[in-house]
């Protein structure tokens, strides 16, 4: 019954507990693959959601929403999902289906697991993990953002699943229900590709999300000129720590999406799909010499550039925008 | 980005750890591969904590003068800021400025101490407690 757990390190924690969790019960798939058929590409500026006093940006879709939607359009498969009330409730249920064999995979904080590095160790709520074993009090975990597997006390992970806060975890855990023998990869791709090129183009109205949020920050960057100095370097800092640090970033999300647009393409025998996988690699690559010029700005305290900086945003939504008007093309 | 252009700046942030990026190879296949670090991230991740060590000095230098309670010093010393607080404890900003006043903070009842040290992962007498300097 307890099959050995095999530990893969991940770009990214949700995907990456998702593929993990798939690939534990016999079904293979990749972590970029996950990415893809979830639409989990996206843009987002947030000025309502302050962190640190500074806007939300987002580079993919909101916390849990990958695994959702990835369980929603793959036919046959089920994930459970509970929640609990009371943190007492909550680890009797983990030990109880850690007993029964099942990989267990948790939403947690950051801050509480004393494995992170110290200056990792950020209030971020929306972490995922898996839990594959538990020796007395100590939780055997592979954390897909982890190149090896790690080990925690259950005081640390009762306060980890249960921490406050915007995006509370409240103790949720999710293991697999039921599972398909595959996927209908010929139906999944074109559809899940189509909407995310729906989504991040011109298509969507809202002005902060997709396309449209890019240009909405380059406008946002170029007035900071006007701004208080400090205010400005740490706004310009969130740009880019939102987009590197936290989770994979925004380049690794192209990236990302380029592994799954090649894979899609060899797997339909579509080789319009492995050109667009060179363009998203492209995007990418220019979305680190946007974060390379706004770190650098940052560094030298200067105030000259704001135009440069925001141009460059510019440019990469440009880009992007032709990718996403030739992907929605895709499979008609 | 090829494989052999990942960036490896050993970064201190992650401590020893690595990260996992896609990249292209000489065939150009993208394909996972490992990074120790961009300093890039570190640059503006080392800022963000800066800003944070600049509030909890500027909390302990007022709290010492008993113009702010330690709470405000803790928060920010964890992490957080009044908003997060303010969430994590289920109070609005108001209640938890108020806090912020010496006087009222040490009428605080138990209870309400409890919250905020499990919200900021300390016990209640280090929360009631000030650091000679903040390191």
């Amino acid at each position: 019954m307890n099959k050995p757990f095999d530990h893969s390190h991940a770009a990214h924690c949700e995907t990456g507990v998702t593929s993990a969790l798939l690939r534990h019960h016999q079904l293979d798939i990749s972590e970029p693959m996950v990415f893809g058929l979830a639409s989990g590409l996206a843009y987002a500026y947030l000025p309502m959601i302050k962190i640190n006093s500074l806007p939300l940006i987002s580079y993919r879709m909101p916390p849990r929403m990958i695994i959702k939607i990835f369980s929603r359009r793959v036919d046959g498969l089920t994930i459970n999902f509970e929640k609990f009330r009371n943190p007492k409730d909550g680890l009797r249920r983990l030990n109880e289906k850690l007993d029964q064999g099942e990989v267990v995979g948790l939403q947690t904080s950051v801050f509480f697991l004393p494995y992170f590095p110290p200056d990792m160790r950020f209030h971020f709520n929306a972490h995922n993990l898996l839990i594959y074993g538990r020796e007395g009090d100590t939780y055997q975990i592979s954390d897909p953002v982890f190149s090896h597997v790690v080990e925690v006390r259950e005081k640390d992970l009762q306060k980890a699943r249960f921490a406050k806060g915007a995006l509370a975890p409240k103790g949720m855990m999710y293991y697999l229900d039921s599972i398909p023998e595959k996927i209908d990869y010929e139906y999944l791709i074109p559809k899940a590709i189509r909407f995310t090129a729906k989504m991040n183009s011109r298509k969507n109205p809202l002005p902060i999300s997709g396309v449209r949020g890019m240009h909405r920050v380059a406008n946002k960057i170029k007035k900071l000129k006007n701004e208080d100095p400090r205010y400005a370097r740490l706004f310009l800092g969130q740009i880019v720590r939102m987009q590197e640090e936290i989770g994979t970033g925004g380049a690794g999300f192209r990236y990302m999406f380029a592994a799954f647009l090649q894979e899609a393409g060899e797997i339909l025998g579509n080789e319009e799909l492995n050109e667009e996988a060179h363009a998203a690699m492209a995007i990418g690559d220019e979305w680190r010499e946007f974060a390379l010029l706004a770190a650098r700005m940052n560094k030298q305290r200067g105030d000259q550039g704001f135009g440069d900086i925001a141009d460059k945003l510019r440019e990469v939504a440009g880009l992007e925008e032709g990718m996403y008007k030739r992907l929605v093309d895709i499979g008609k | 980005m090829k494989k052999n252009e990942v960036p490896q700046d050993k970064s201190h942030a992650l401590a020893g750890e690595t990260k996992t990026i896609y990249a292209l190879d000489e065939s150009g296949k993208v394909g996972a591969t490992e990074t120790s670090g961009w300093d890039v991230e570190d640059i503006v991740l080392d800022q963000a904590l800066e800003e944070l060590q600049r509030h909890a000095e500027d909390a302990l230098v007022r709290a010492q003068a008993g113009k702010t309670s330690p709470l405000e010093f803790h928060m920010y010393k964890q992490r957080m800021d009044l908003p997060m607080l303010a969430q994590a404890t289920g109070q609005f900003q108001w209640q938890v400025r108020r806090h912020f006043d010496p006087r009222r903070f040490a009428k605080l009842s138990a209870k309400k101490l409890n919250r905020y040290a499990e919200v900021l992962d300390l016990t209640v007498d280090v929360l009631k407690e000030l650091p000679e300097k903040h390191e």
